[in-house]
Protein backbone atom coordinates (compact mmCIF):
# COMPACT_ATOMS: atom_id res chain seq x y z
CA UNK A 1 0.00 0.00 0.00
CA UNK A 2 1.66 3.35 -0.80
CA UNK A 3 1.65 6.45 0.94
CA UNK A 4 -1.18 8.17 -1.77
CA UNK A 5 -3.47 5.56 -0.31
CA UNK A 6 -2.78 6.08 3.13
CA UNK A 7 -3.42 9.30 2.65
CA UNK A 8 -7.40 9.30 2.33
CA UNK A 9 -7.29 7.11 5.17
CA UNK A 10 -6.42 10.30 7.16
CA UNK A 11 -9.15 12.78 8.09
CA UNK A 12 -8.34 15.66 6.00
CA UNK A 13 -9.20 17.69 9.23
CA UNK A 14 -6.39 16.09 11.06
CA UNK A 15 -3.70 16.92 8.42
CA UNK A 16 -4.65 20.60 8.28
CA UNK A 17 -4.68 21.09 11.92
CA UNK A 18 -1.10 19.18 11.72
CA UNK A 19 0.46 21.30 8.64
CA UNK A 20 -0.54 24.53 10.55
CA UNK A 21 1.33 23.22 13.77
CA UNK A 22 4.27 23.93 11.73
CA UNK A 23 6.75 20.46 11.58
CA UNK A 24 4.81 19.31 14.61
CA UNK A 25 7.34 20.19 17.65
CA UNK A 26 5.71 20.43 20.98
CA UNK A 27 6.92 23.67 22.79
CA UNK A 28 7.59 25.22 19.31
CA UNK A 29 5.71 27.98 19.05
CA UNK A 30 7.69 29.50 22.55
CA UNK A 31 11.27 28.29 20.66
CA UNK A 32 9.98 30.49 17.83
CA UNK A 33 8.97 33.22 20.55
CA UNK A 34 12.22 33.44 22.56
CA UNK A 35 14.33 33.19 19.49
CA UNK A 36 12.16 35.61 17.39
CA UNK A 37 12.27 38.49 20.96
CA UNK A 38 16.15 37.66 21.12
CA UNK A 39 16.43 38.77 17.34
CA UNK A 40 13.83 41.82 17.80
CA UNK A 41 15.64 43.20 20.79
CA UNK A 42 19.61 44.53 19.95
CA UNK A 43 17.32 46.51 16.66
CA UNK A 44 14.88 47.38 19.52
CA UNK A 45 17.58 49.20 21.46
CA UNK A 46 19.06 50.77 18.36
CA UNK A 47 15.41 52.37 17.74
CA UNK A 48 14.97 53.65 20.95
CA UNK A 49 18.45 55.19 21.05
CA UNK A 50 17.65 57.19 17.70
CA UNK A 51 14.73 58.67 18.93
CA UNK A 52 16.76 59.55 22.31
CA UNK A 53 18.51 63.18 22.97
CA UNK A 54 22.08 62.32 23.81
CA UNK A 55 21.47 63.62 27.53
CA UNK A 56 18.37 61.20 27.85
CA UNK A 57 21.01 58.23 26.75
CA UNK A 58 23.99 59.27 28.90
CA UNK A 59 21.68 59.81 31.72
CA UNK A 60 19.88 56.38 32.96
CA UNK A 61 17.97 53.83 31.77
CA UNK A 62 14.80 54.15 30.16
CA UNK A 63 13.34 51.43 27.92
CA UNK A 64 10.80 53.68 26.20
CA UNK A 65 12.58 57.76 25.21
CA UNK A 66 10.52 60.52 27.82
CA UNK A 67 10.80 62.52 25.04
CA UNK A 68 10.51 61.82 21.18
CA UNK A 69 13.33 63.69 19.29
CA UNK A 70 13.61 63.53 15.31
CA UNK A 71 16.76 65.52 15.54
CA UNK A 72 19.18 62.66 14.54
CA UNK A 73 17.56 61.94 11.68
CA UNK A 74 17.17 65.60 10.64
CA UNK A 75 21.10 66.31 11.26
CA UNK A 76 21.19 63.19 9.09
CA UNK A 77 19.17 64.28 6.32
CA UNK A 78 20.02 67.78 6.06
CA UNK A 79 24.15 67.67 6.04
CA UNK A 80 25.29 65.92 2.84
CA UNK A 81 27.84 64.48 4.31
CA UNK A 82 25.72 62.24 5.64
CA UNK A 83 23.27 61.64 2.89
CA UNK A 84 26.13 61.38 0.35
CA UNK A 85 27.58 58.11 2.28
CA UNK A 86 23.43 56.34 1.48
CA UNK A 87 23.84 57.92 -2.18
CA UNK A 88 27.32 56.25 -2.73
CA UNK A 89 26.83 53.24 -1.24
CA UNK A 90 23.54 52.31 -3.07
CA UNK A 91 25.04 53.42 -6.42
CA UNK A 92 27.98 51.36 -5.83
CA UNK A 93 25.80 48.68 -4.76
CA UNK A 94 23.31 48.96 -7.85
CA UNK A 95 26.40 48.80 -10.17
CA UNK A 96 27.36 45.53 -8.51
CA UNK A 97 23.99 43.87 -8.40
CA UNK A 98 23.30 44.65 -12.80
CA UNK A 99 27.41 43.83 -13.45
CA UNK A 100 27.09 40.10 -11.70
CA UNK A 101 23.67 39.20 -13.14
CA UNK A 102 24.84 40.25 -16.33
CA UNK A 103 27.65 38.34 -16.80
CA UNK A 104 26.78 35.35 -14.34
CA UNK A 105 23.85 34.70 -16.87
CA UNK A 106 24.98 33.20 -19.49
CA UNK A 107 27.98 31.40 -17.33
CA UNK A 108 24.92 29.52 -15.01
CA UNK A 109 23.85 28.70 -18.25
CA UNK A 110 27.20 26.89 -19.78
CA UNK A 111 27.23 25.23 -16.57
CA UNK A 112 23.86 23.97 -16.19
CA UNK A 113 23.81 22.76 -19.76
CA UNK A 114 27.03 21.66 -21.08
CA UNK A 115 29.76 19.66 -20.16
CA UNK A 116 32.95 21.08 -21.40
CA UNK A 117 36.54 20.70 -20.88
CA UNK A 118 37.84 21.63 -17.12
CA UNK A 119 33.79 22.61 -15.99
CA UNK A 120 33.84 20.77 -12.44
CA UNK A 121 37.46 22.70 -11.91
CA UNK A 122 36.06 26.01 -13.12
CA UNK A 123 33.25 25.59 -11.03
CA UNK A 124 35.44 24.67 -7.99
CA UNK A 125 37.58 27.97 -8.74
CA UNK A 126 34.99 30.23 -8.85
CA UNK A 127 33.08 28.69 -5.45
CA UNK A 128 36.34 29.42 -3.90
CA UNK A 129 36.65 32.88 -4.71
CA UNK A 130 33.33 33.58 -2.54
CA UNK A 131 35.20 31.85 0.06
CA UNK A 132 38.16 33.71 0.48
CA UNK A 133 38.99 36.21 3.19
CA UNK A 134 38.24 39.85 1.55
CA UNK A 135 41.36 40.85 4.24
CA UNK A 136 43.65 39.11 1.96
CA UNK A 137 42.63 41.46 -1.09
CA UNK A 138 42.35 44.41 0.68
CA UNK A 139 46.03 45.58 0.29
CA UNK A 140 46.39 44.71 -3.40
CA UNK A 141 43.35 46.05 -4.27
CA UNK A 142 44.15 49.32 -3.18
CA UNK A 143 47.09 48.71 -5.23
CA UNK A 144 45.51 47.80 -8.04
CA UNK A 145 42.78 50.62 -8.13
CA UNK A 146 44.54 53.38 -7.49
CA UNK A 147 47.00 52.11 -10.44
CA UNK A 148 44.46 52.31 -13.18
CA UNK A 149 42.88 55.74 -11.18
CA UNK A 150 39.56 54.20 -10.50
CA UNK A 151 40.54 54.86 -6.52
CA UNK A 152 37.37 57.04 -4.33
CA UNK A 153 34.52 56.18 -7.41
CA UNK A 154 31.75 53.79 -6.81
CA UNK A 155 33.15 51.85 -9.81
CA UNK A 156 36.20 50.42 -7.69
CA UNK A 157 33.52 49.27 -5.15
CA UNK A 158 31.50 47.75 -7.28
CA UNK A 159 34.32 46.13 -9.38
CA UNK A 160 35.50 44.70 -6.26
CA UNK A 161 32.59 42.98 -4.98
CA UNK A 162 32.43 41.23 -8.08
CA UNK A 163 34.79 39.17 -6.71
CA UNK A 164 32.29 37.03 -4.17
CA UNK A 165 29.17 38.23 -5.66
CA UNK A 166 29.88 36.99 -9.40
CA UNK A 167 30.32 33.71 -8.80
CA UNK A 168 27.65 33.45 -5.76
CA UNK A 169 25.41 34.87 -9.06
CA UNK A 170 26.77 31.91 -11.07
CA UNK A 171 25.79 29.12 -8.15
CA UNK A 172 22.59 30.38 -7.43
CA UNK A 173 21.48 30.54 -11.13
CA UNK A 174 22.89 27.49 -11.72
CA UNK A 175 20.45 25.99 -9.92
CA UNK A 176 17.49 27.78 -10.52
CA UNK A 177 18.23 27.14 -14.49
CA UNK A 178 19.19 23.42 -13.71
CA UNK A 179 15.24 23.31 -12.44
CA UNK A 180 13.99 24.10 -16.11
CA UNK A 181 13.83 21.30 -18.20
CA UNK A 182 15.63 20.65 -21.09
CA UNK A 183 13.19 19.83 -24.01
CA UNK A 184 12.27 24.12 -23.34
CA UNK A 185 15.52 24.32 -25.06
CA UNK A 186 15.75 21.64 -28.02
CA UNK A 187 11.72 22.99 -28.39
CA UNK A 188 12.77 26.64 -28.87
CA UNK A 189 15.84 25.86 -31.14
CA UNK A 190 13.79 24.08 -33.56
CA UNK A 191 11.32 26.09 -33.79
CA UNK A 192 14.13 28.44 -35.04
CA UNK A 193 14.88 30.64 -32.18
CA UNK A 194 18.20 31.99 -32.13
CA UNK A 195 20.59 31.70 -29.01
CA UNK A 196 20.26 35.12 -27.90
CA UNK A 197 16.60 35.38 -28.99
CA UNK A 198 15.85 32.34 -26.86
CA UNK A 199 17.39 33.09 -24.20
CA UNK A 200 16.02 37.01 -24.03
CA UNK A 201 12.52 36.01 -25.19
CA UNK A 202 11.68 32.75 -23.30
CA UNK A 203 14.41 31.45 -21.17
CA UNK A 204 14.93 34.70 -18.97
CA UNK A 205 11.08 35.46 -18.18
CA UNK A 206 10.88 31.50 -17.14
CA UNK A 207 13.49 31.72 -14.53
CA UNK A 208 12.48 35.58 -13.48
CA UNK A 209 12.34 34.41 -10.06
CA UNK A 210 15.65 32.92 -9.45
CA UNK A 211 16.61 36.66 -11.17
CA UNK A 212 15.07 38.65 -8.90
CA UNK A 213 16.32 36.13 -6.05
CA UNK A 214 20.04 36.49 -7.34
CA UNK A 215 19.52 40.56 -7.46
CA UNK A 216 18.91 40.17 -3.75
CA UNK A 217 21.39 38.34 -2.78
CA UNK A 218 23.95 40.37 -4.46
CA UNK A 219 22.61 43.46 -3.24
CA UNK A 220 22.65 41.94 0.33
CA UNK A 221 26.45 40.65 -0.29
CA UNK A 222 27.18 44.37 -1.75
CA UNK A 223 25.44 46.21 0.90
CA UNK A 224 26.13 44.60 4.24
CA UNK A 225 30.61 44.00 3.01
CA UNK A 226 32.25 47.07 5.03
CA UNK A 227 36.23 46.17 4.50
CA UNK A 228 36.69 46.45 0.92
CA UNK A 229 34.24 49.30 0.58
CA UNK A 230 36.10 51.05 3.17
CA UNK A 231 39.80 50.41 1.86
CA UNK A 232 38.45 51.57 -1.68
CA UNK A 233 37.33 54.58 -1.37
CA UNK A 234 38.37 57.91 1.10
CA UNK A 235 35.91 60.68 0.53
CA UNK A 236 33.79 61.01 -2.47
CA UNK A 237 32.80 57.41 -2.83
CA UNK A 238 32.69 56.85 1.17
CA UNK A 239 29.84 54.18 2.02
CA UNK A 240 27.80 55.15 4.58
CA UNK A 241 28.44 52.72 6.60
CA UNK A 242 32.34 53.84 7.36
CA UNK A 243 30.53 57.63 7.66
CA UNK A 244 29.24 55.86 10.66
CA UNK A 245 32.98 56.01 12.65
CA UNK A 246 32.43 60.29 12.41
CA UNK A 247 30.38 59.99 15.30
CA UNK A 248 32.95 60.50 17.65
CA UNK A 249 33.82 64.06 18.01
CA UNK A 250 35.61 65.91 20.98
CA UNK A 251 32.80 66.28 22.40
CA UNK A 252 31.95 62.67 23.37
CA UNK A 253 30.60 59.73 21.11
CA UNK A 254 26.94 61.24 19.69
CA UNK A 255 24.97 58.13 20.39
CA UNK A 256 22.07 58.80 19.09
CA UNK A 257 23.04 60.20 15.87
CA UNK A 258 25.35 56.89 15.58
CA UNK A 259 21.98 54.88 16.14
CA UNK A 260 19.68 57.28 13.79
CA UNK A 261 22.33 56.16 10.95
CA UNK A 262 22.41 52.57 12.05
CA UNK A 263 18.68 52.43 11.94
CA UNK A 264 18.54 53.87 7.88
CA UNK A 265 21.53 51.18 7.07
CA UNK A 266 18.81 48.80 8.21
CA UNK A 267 15.37 50.25 5.94
CA UNK A 268 16.85 48.98 2.28
CA UNK A 269 17.33 45.91 4.01
CA UNK A 270 13.85 45.51 5.34
CA UNK A 271 12.38 46.35 1.74
CA UNK A 272 14.18 44.08 0.27
CA UNK A 273 13.33 41.16 2.44
CA UNK A 274 9.49 41.86 2.04
CA UNK A 275 10.03 41.24 -2.02
CA UNK A 276 11.65 37.85 -1.76
CA UNK A 277 10.23 36.49 1.75
CA UNK A 278 8.79 33.91 -0.70
CA UNK A 279 12.31 32.51 -2.15
CA UNK A 280 14.63 33.43 0.77
CA UNK A 281 15.20 30.16 1.54
CA UNK A 282 15.34 28.94 -1.61
CA UNK A 283 18.05 31.53 -2.59
CA UNK A 284 20.27 30.54 0.42
CA UNK A 285 19.92 26.99 -0.46
CA UNK A 286 21.58 28.50 -3.73
CA UNK A 287 18.86 27.37 -5.70
CA UNK A 288 19.40 23.46 -4.65
CA UNK A 289 16.54 22.16 -2.44
CA UNK B 1 24.48 13.46 -16.22
CA UNK B 2 23.17 13.46 -20.06
CA UNK B 3 24.06 16.82 -20.24
CA UNK B 4 25.94 17.19 -24.15
CA UNK B 5 29.46 17.49 -24.30
CA UNK B 6 30.79 21.19 -26.00
CA UNK B 7 33.35 23.09 -25.67
CA UNK B 8 31.96 25.79 -27.55
CA UNK B 9 30.07 26.31 -23.62
CA UNK B 10 33.20 27.83 -22.64
CA UNK B 11 32.25 31.04 -24.73
CA UNK B 12 29.95 31.92 -22.68
CA UNK B 13 31.93 31.41 -19.85
CA UNK B 14 34.44 33.91 -20.79
CA UNK B 15 32.75 37.00 -19.18
CA UNK B 16 32.64 35.91 -15.98
CA UNK B 17 36.34 34.28 -16.43
CA UNK B 18 37.60 37.60 -17.37
CA UNK B 19 35.97 39.98 -14.44
CA UNK B 20 36.98 37.10 -11.94
CA UNK B 21 40.81 37.23 -13.14
CA UNK B 22 40.74 41.10 -12.78
CA UNK B 23 39.54 40.89 -9.30
CA UNK B 24 41.08 37.73 -8.75
CA UNK B 25 44.28 36.55 -9.73
CA UNK B 26 45.52 39.74 -10.55
CA UNK B 27 45.92 40.90 -7.01
CA UNK B 28 46.60 37.16 -5.80
CA UNK B 29 50.03 37.56 -8.09
CA UNK B 30 50.55 41.09 -6.64
CA UNK B 31 50.67 38.86 -3.02
CA UNK B 32 52.61 36.32 -4.85
CA UNK B 33 54.95 39.00 -5.40
CA UNK B 34 55.36 40.26 -2.20
CA UNK B 35 55.88 37.48 -0.28
CA UNK B 36 58.83 36.48 -1.71
CA UNK B 37 60.90 39.69 -1.50
CA UNK B 38 61.92 42.55 1.03
CA UNK B 39 62.17 46.13 1.24
CA UNK B 40 64.01 49.25 2.77
CA UNK B 41 61.03 52.14 1.05
CA UNK B 42 61.73 53.77 -2.18
CA UNK B 43 59.98 50.77 -3.90
CA UNK B 44 63.17 49.34 -3.84
CA UNK B 45 62.86 45.68 -3.56
CA UNK B 46 65.45 42.55 -3.26
CA UNK B 47 64.35 38.67 -3.21
CA UNK B 48 63.96 37.47 0.34
CA UNK B 49 63.40 33.68 -0.71
CA UNK B 50 61.14 31.47 1.53
CA UNK B 51 61.94 33.87 4.09
CA UNK B 52 58.72 35.39 5.39
CA UNK B 53 57.17 31.97 5.44
CA UNK B 54 59.76 30.00 7.89
CA UNK B 55 59.34 33.43 10.16
CA UNK B 56 55.33 32.70 9.57
CA UNK B 57 55.18 29.24 9.94
CA UNK B 58 58.13 29.49 12.98
CA UNK B 59 56.41 29.32 16.77
CA UNK B 60 59.25 30.96 18.53
CA UNK B 61 59.07 34.17 16.33
CA UNK B 62 57.09 37.30 17.39
CA UNK B 63 55.48 37.19 13.64
CA UNK B 64 54.50 33.36 14.11
CA UNK B 65 53.39 33.22 17.43
CA UNK B 66 51.08 35.62 16.97
CA UNK B 67 49.62 34.29 14.02
CA UNK B 68 49.47 31.12 15.10
CA UNK B 69 47.83 31.90 18.37
CA UNK B 70 44.95 33.99 16.12
CA UNK B 71 44.77 30.79 14.13
CA UNK B 72 43.56 28.80 16.90
CA UNK B 73 41.65 31.44 18.45
CA UNK B 74 39.43 31.87 15.07
CA UNK B 75 39.41 28.14 15.16
CA UNK B 76 37.49 27.69 18.76
CA UNK B 77 35.42 30.87 17.74
CA UNK B 78 34.28 29.23 14.15
CA UNK B 79 33.48 25.88 16.36
CA UNK B 80 31.77 27.09 18.72
CA UNK B 81 29.38 29.48 16.68
CA UNK B 82 28.84 26.71 14.83
CA UNK B 83 27.98 24.17 18.04
CA UNK B 84 25.70 26.65 19.19
CA UNK B 85 24.10 27.83 15.66
CA UNK B 86 23.74 24.56 13.85
CA UNK B 87 21.24 22.83 16.85
CA UNK B 88 19.49 26.19 17.56
CA UNK B 89 18.77 26.77 13.22
CA UNK B 90 17.27 23.36 13.54
CA UNK B 91 15.37 23.50 16.30
CA UNK B 92 13.94 27.26 15.26
CA UNK B 93 13.48 25.63 11.91
CA UNK B 94 11.24 22.77 12.96
CA UNK B 95 9.51 25.72 15.30
CA UNK B 96 8.45 27.66 12.29
CA UNK B 97 4.74 27.88 11.21
CA UNK B 98 4.09 26.03 7.93
CA UNK B 99 1.32 28.18 6.28
CA UNK B 100 -0.75 31.14 6.91
CA UNK B 101 0.14 35.01 7.51
CA UNK B 102 2.64 33.64 10.05
CA UNK B 103 5.14 32.32 7.82
CA UNK B 104 5.76 35.45 6.20
CA UNK B 105 6.15 37.36 9.25
CA UNK B 106 8.41 34.91 11.05
CA UNK B 107 10.69 35.41 7.45
CA UNK B 108 11.08 38.88 7.21
CA UNK B 109 11.65 39.24 10.84
CA UNK B 110 14.48 36.15 10.48
CA UNK B 111 16.32 37.74 7.54
CA UNK B 112 16.40 41.06 8.88
CA UNK B 113 19.60 40.52 10.65
CA UNK B 114 21.26 39.19 7.69
CA UNK B 115 20.87 42.43 5.92
CA UNK B 116 22.52 44.73 8.40
CA UNK B 117 25.88 45.97 7.35
CA UNK B 118 28.43 44.04 9.29
CA UNK B 119 29.73 47.18 10.57
CA UNK B 120 26.34 48.77 11.66
CA UNK B 121 26.15 44.57 13.56
CA UNK B 122 28.96 45.60 15.56
CA UNK B 123 27.59 48.67 16.09
CA UNK B 124 24.52 47.44 17.38
CA UNK B 125 26.37 45.12 19.95
CA UNK B 126 28.60 47.26 20.81
CA UNK B 127 25.96 49.40 22.29
CA UNK B 128 23.38 46.78 23.32
CA UNK B 129 26.32 45.43 25.63
CA UNK B 130 27.82 48.35 27.29
CA UNK B 131 27.00 48.60 30.99
CA UNK B 132 26.20 52.02 31.07
CA UNK B 133 24.08 52.77 28.11
CA UNK B 134 23.19 49.11 26.72
CA UNK B 135 20.25 47.21 27.78
CA UNK B 136 21.90 43.48 27.68
CA UNK B 137 25.03 45.14 30.11
CA UNK B 138 22.71 47.04 31.98
CA UNK B 139 20.47 43.88 32.58
CA UNK B 140 23.05 41.77 33.35
CA UNK B 141 25.32 44.16 35.82
CA UNK B 142 21.96 44.35 37.53
CA UNK B 143 21.50 40.80 37.37
CA UNK B 144 25.12 40.79 40.05
CA UNK B 145 27.32 39.81 37.33
CA UNK B 146 30.22 41.55 36.59
CA UNK B 147 30.15 42.17 33.03
CA UNK B 148 32.79 44.33 30.87
CA UNK B 149 33.35 43.29 27.50
CA UNK B 150 36.14 46.12 27.30
CA UNK B 151 38.27 44.56 29.99
CA UNK B 152 37.02 41.31 30.32
CA UNK B 153 38.65 38.37 28.21
CA UNK B 154 35.60 36.27 28.82
CA UNK B 155 32.83 38.94 28.61
CA UNK B 156 34.56 40.04 25.33
CA UNK B 157 34.02 36.14 23.51
CA UNK B 158 30.69 36.02 25.15
CA UNK B 159 30.01 39.06 23.54
CA UNK B 160 31.31 38.23 20.16
CA UNK B 161 29.96 34.68 20.14
CA UNK B 162 25.97 36.04 20.98
CA UNK B 163 26.68 38.66 18.08
CA UNK B 164 27.70 35.89 15.76
CA UNK B 165 24.66 33.81 16.85
CA UNK B 166 22.15 37.04 16.80
CA UNK B 167 23.64 37.56 13.07
CA UNK B 168 23.70 34.38 11.16
CA UNK B 169 21.52 31.36 13.31
CA UNK B 170 18.98 32.59 10.95
CA UNK B 171 20.80 31.66 7.73
CA UNK B 172 20.76 28.19 8.95
CA UNK B 173 17.55 28.25 10.13
CA UNK B 174 16.19 29.40 6.61
CA UNK B 175 18.05 26.77 5.12
CA UNK B 176 16.56 23.75 7.29
CA UNK B 177 13.34 25.40 7.10
CA UNK B 178 13.88 25.01 3.39
CA UNK B 179 15.09 21.41 3.25
CA UNK B 180 11.70 20.65 5.69
CA UNK B 181 9.72 22.27 3.49
CA UNK B 182 10.59 19.92 0.49
CA UNK B 183 9.54 17.09 2.62
CA UNK B 184 6.31 16.07 0.89
CA UNK B 185 2.80 14.95 3.63
CA UNK B 186 2.71 11.19 3.04
CA UNK B 187 6.16 11.28 4.47
CA UNK B 188 4.78 12.40 7.92
CA UNK B 189 1.22 10.35 7.23
CA UNK B 190 3.32 7.03 6.69
CA UNK B 191 5.07 7.46 9.78
CA UNK B 192 2.09 8.73 11.82
CA UNK B 193 0.26 5.34 10.66
CA UNK B 194 3.83 3.29 11.23
CA UNK B 195 3.59 5.07 14.85
CA UNK B 196 6.59 6.43 14.57
CA UNK B 197 8.23 8.71 17.51
CA UNK B 198 8.87 12.13 17.03
CA UNK B 199 11.96 11.45 17.45
CA UNK B 200 12.04 9.17 14.75
CA UNK B 201 10.40 11.36 12.39
CA UNK B 202 13.33 13.63 13.05
CA UNK B 203 16.05 10.63 12.41
CA UNK B 204 14.97 8.98 9.56
CA UNK B 205 12.59 11.71 7.59
CA UNK B 206 13.75 14.91 8.26
CA UNK B 207 17.52 14.88 9.34
CA UNK B 208 18.30 12.72 5.76
CA UNK B 209 15.89 15.33 3.55
CA UNK B 210 18.24 18.57 5.46
CA UNK B 211 21.75 16.66 5.03
CA UNK B 212 22.12 18.35 1.86
CA UNK B 213 21.17 22.11 3.06
CA UNK B 214 22.93 21.43 6.50
CA UNK B 215 26.29 21.09 4.52
CA UNK B 216 25.74 24.00 2.80
CA UNK B 217 24.70 25.53 5.80
CA UNK B 218 27.96 24.18 7.92
CA UNK B 219 30.27 25.09 4.82
CA UNK B 220 28.97 29.05 4.78
CA UNK B 221 29.16 29.39 7.86
CA UNK B 222 32.83 28.35 8.52
CA UNK B 223 33.86 30.00 5.68
CA UNK B 224 32.51 33.22 6.51
CA UNK B 225 33.51 32.53 10.71
CA UNK B 226 37.11 31.92 9.59
CA UNK B 227 37.63 35.32 7.44
CA UNK B 228 35.15 37.34 10.15
CA UNK B 229 37.02 40.96 10.50
CA UNK B 230 34.47 43.92 10.61
CA UNK B 231 32.02 42.64 13.51
CA UNK B 232 34.59 42.15 15.94
CA UNK B 233 36.58 44.90 14.92
CA UNK B 234 34.35 47.33 15.91
CA UNK B 235 33.19 45.44 19.13
CA UNK B 236 36.53 44.96 20.28
CA UNK B 237 38.97 46.20 18.31
CA UNK B 238 40.12 42.36 18.69
CA UNK B 239 40.91 43.25 22.72
CA UNK B 240 40.99 43.20 25.13
CA UNK B 241 44.57 43.03 24.98
CA UNK B 242 44.51 40.03 21.80
CA UNK B 243 42.12 38.14 22.92
CA UNK B 244 39.56 38.62 20.03
CA UNK B 245 41.75 39.05 16.90
CA UNK B 246 41.57 36.50 14.92
CA UNK B 247 42.69 35.96 11.36
CA UNK B 248 41.81 38.67 9.11
CA UNK B 249 42.19 41.27 12.27
CA UNK B 250 45.88 40.35 12.46
CA UNK B 251 46.35 40.62 8.49
CA UNK B 252 44.63 43.84 8.25
CA UNK B 253 46.71 45.05 11.11
CA UNK B 254 50.11 43.88 9.49
CA UNK B 255 49.09 44.88 5.75
CA UNK B 256 46.75 47.95 6.18
CA UNK B 257 48.01 49.31 9.67
CA UNK B 258 51.93 48.73 9.97
CA UNK B 259 52.45 48.16 6.06
CA UNK B 260 54.51 44.89 6.10
CA UNK B 261 53.58 43.93 3.13
CA UNK B 262 56.33 40.96 3.12
CA UNK B 263 54.93 39.22 6.31
CA UNK B 264 51.15 39.97 5.29
CA UNK B 265 51.68 38.34 1.97
CA UNK B 266 53.15 35.53 3.54
CA UNK B 267 50.18 35.44 5.65
CA UNK B 268 47.82 36.00 2.54
CA UNK B 269 48.62 33.06 0.98
CA UNK B 270 48.90 30.86 4.02
CA UNK B 271 45.39 31.57 4.92
CA UNK B 272 43.61 31.52 1.41
CA UNK B 273 45.52 28.06 1.12
CA UNK B 274 43.46 26.79 3.86
CA UNK B 275 40.80 28.20 2.66
CA UNK B 276 41.09 26.68 -0.29
CA UNK B 277 42.04 22.85 1.29
CA UNK B 278 38.43 23.17 3.49
CA UNK B 279 36.53 24.43 0.78
CA UNK B 280 37.38 21.42 -1.85
CA UNK B 281 36.72 19.21 1.18
CA UNK B 282 32.86 20.49 1.47
CA UNK B 283 32.80 20.98 -2.48
CA UNK B 284 33.78 17.18 -2.65
CA UNK B 285 31.18 16.13 0.08
CA UNK B 286 28.70 18.01 -2.04
CA UNK B 287 29.52 16.87 -5.37
CA UNK B 288 29.33 13.10 -4.36
CA UNK B 289 26.10 13.98 -2.68
CA UNK B 290 24.79 14.99 -5.61
CA UNK B 291 25.80 11.85 -7.49
CA UNK B 292 24.33 10.19 -4.47
CA UNK B 293 21.08 11.89 -5.30
CA UNK B 294 20.60 11.59 -8.95
CA UNK B 295 21.41 7.92 -8.84
CA UNK B 296 18.74 7.80 -6.53
CA UNK B 297 16.27 9.37 -8.68
CA UNK B 298 17.45 7.24 -11.99
CA UNK B 299 16.64 3.79 -9.82
CA UNK B 300 13.31 4.74 -8.69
Amino acid sequence: MSAETMTQAVPAAAATTASRRGFGVSGGGITLSLYLIFLMLPIYWLVIMSLKTNAEITSGMTLWPQQITFDNYRTIFTDASWYNGYISSLSYVAINTVLSIGLALPAAYAFSRYRFLGDKHLFFWLLSNRMAPPAIFALPFFNLYSAIGLFDTPWAVALAHCLFNVPLAVWILEGFMSGVPREIDETAYLDGYSFPRFFARIFMPIIANGIGVTAFFCFMFSWVELLLARTLTTVNAKPIAATMTRTVSAAGMDWGLLAAAGVLTLVPGVLVIWFVRNHIAKGFALGRV
Amino acid sequence: MDRPYDNRAWLLVLPVLAIVAFSAVIPLMTVVNYSVQDTFGNNQFFWNGTGWFRELLDPSSDLGSRVIASFWRNLAFSAIILAIEVPLGIAVALAMPRAGWKVAVTLVLMAMPLLVPWNVVGTIWQVFARGDIGLLGYAVNRLGIDYNYVSDPVAAWVTIVAMDVWHWTSLVALLCYAGLKSIPDAYYQAARIDGASRWAVFRFIQLPKMRRVLIIAVLLRFMDSFMIYTEPFVVTGGGPGNSTTFLSIELVKLALGQFDLGKAAAMSIVYNLIILAVCWVFYTAMTNLDAERSKEGAAS
